[in-house]
């Protein structure tokens, strides 16, 4: 939801045969925030790797309970950073719910079926407006559909899991899926229940911070005015650090343009689904040349 | 509140399913080992940077500019959320920070 890091979307085995034509966009570099954490989590792996060694690990058998905790505890620090995160943020979801005149079962219920905070922040405004529902799941698909890309990532990573498969793929997000694509896991542990745990506790994280919210929501006893701000702010944010990283800034124009033009034409309640179709036109049009200036961008700097 | 509950359910289903959608169709749509199309992979480089442009301006919508406060708490904190951001590239500093100083602006200054 929140850690818009950028990884190679491409460098998998699977694109081998057409790769590095979109290359120039993303610049493979480690989270900003999590590196620091990186070095304690090595420290970690090396510790517990030296521990199994010396209770001689037992076979892989994916349905031991061992097998659980073990991936549960290998899999717990990397979801310390975004277990501050997701409750912080989770946490400002349930208030701004809350404050907005919903009893904690919205947040409850929409935090564990929708769980991404951007649609679920987005979600609140929908709510407040007129009823139209075909805009909803425009919005819904339009801010979800980085979780193509996720997929299109993971379809060879996720194969061979059975059914923590659709579990994982349900709880996909930016966070979970900016740990299940570099962590690697460690030996000894089972991938399948590391990349479960991964996501489960993530999912509880965001759930306790949504729950917490709402309930604490009826205590709060200073002013809420202005917290529905939150929400522009992780979009600026997310905005900022995508240019920070973006060698090409004509998508994020185009976006920024295109919607504010439909704004301007439509009005506040009917310009998002004009937006969309825009965005899409405007970038379908503009393929050629982002294209080629990538290819040239690629051809003269490397790779980032 | 302008919906009935039974608008809110359908509501809620529909985003939900749009979510879902996005999680699940990679995996129903390429099998393993079937290339990815051309068009697709472009727009995974291009439309999330277009997306969040086209979700700033979305927050900003119901923003006045030529009547009350003209969007100045809106534009100063997005300014400082800004700039924030580029000096620490800290999220959750970023956020909380233009967020509270928002918060300030319009429960004092405004």
């Amino acid at each position: 939801m929140m850690c818009m890091q950028r990884y190679d979307l491409f460098s998998e085995n699977n694109f081998s045969a057409e790769k590095n034509e979109f290359l120039y966009m993303h610049t493979p570099s480690p989270s900003v925030h999590t590196s620091g954490l990186r070095r304690e989590r090595a420290h970690f792996h090396e510790i517990f790797l030296t521990l199994q060694k010396h209770k001689s690990a037992p076979r892989m058998n994916t349905s031991h309970p061992a097998t659980r905790t073990t991936a549960l505890r290998a899999a717990f620090p990397y979801t310390v950073p975004i277990c501050a995160g997701f409750l912080f943020l989770g946490m400002t979801y349930g208030i701004l719910m809350n404050v907005s005149g919903f009893s904690f079962w919205y947040p409850m219920i929409m935090a564990m079926s929708i769980f991404s905070g951007s649609v679920e922040f987005v979600a609140v405004n929908v709510l407040l407006g007129a009823f139209h529902p075909v805009a909803a799941f425009g919005l819904a698909v339009m801010i979800g559909a980085r979780h193509l890309f996720y997929g299109l990532s993971m379809l060879d990573r996720f194969r061979g899991l059975g059914w923590k498969k659709p579990v994982i793929i349900f709880m996909m997000c930016d966070e979970t899926f900016s740990i299940e694509y570099t962590a690697e896991v460690p030996a000894g542990v089972d991938r399948g229940w590391f990349m479960l745990w991964v996501s489960v506790l993530d999912y509880v994280y965001w759930v306790a911070g949504a729950v917490l919210g709402a309930v604490c929501g009826d205590f709060i006893c200073f002013s809420t005015e202005g917290l529905e701000f939150v929400m522009t702010a992780m979009f600026v944010v997310i905005f900022t650090e995508q240019w920070l990283k973006d060698r090409n800034h004509v998508p994020a124009l185009v976006g920024l343009l295109v919607s504010a033009a439909c704004l301007l034409v439509f009005g506040a309640e009917q310009f998002i689904i004009p937006s969309m179709m825009g965005i899409l036109l405007v970038l379908g049009l503009l393929r050629g040349r982002l294209s080629n200036a990538g290819q040239k961008a690629g051809a003269k700097g490397g790779e980032g | 509140m302008k919906m009935t509950f039974l608008q809110q359910c359908i509501t809620i289903g529909v985003m939900v399913l749009g979510v879902v959608l996005t999680r699940f169709l990679p995996f129903l749509i390429f099998p393993p080992g079937r290339p990815t199309p051309r068009f697709v992979r472009y727009l995974g480089a291009v439309l999330p940077a277009a997306v969040f442009g086209m979700l700033v301006v979305y927050c900003l919508k119901d923003v006045r500019f030529f009547e009350g406060t003209h969007g100045l708490p809106e534009a100063l904190a997005i300014a400082l959320t800004v700039v924030l951001h580029v000096w620490k590239r800290q999220m959750l500093l970023s956020i909380a920070g233009g967020t509270l100083f928002y918060m300030l602006l319009v429960q004092t200054a405004f």
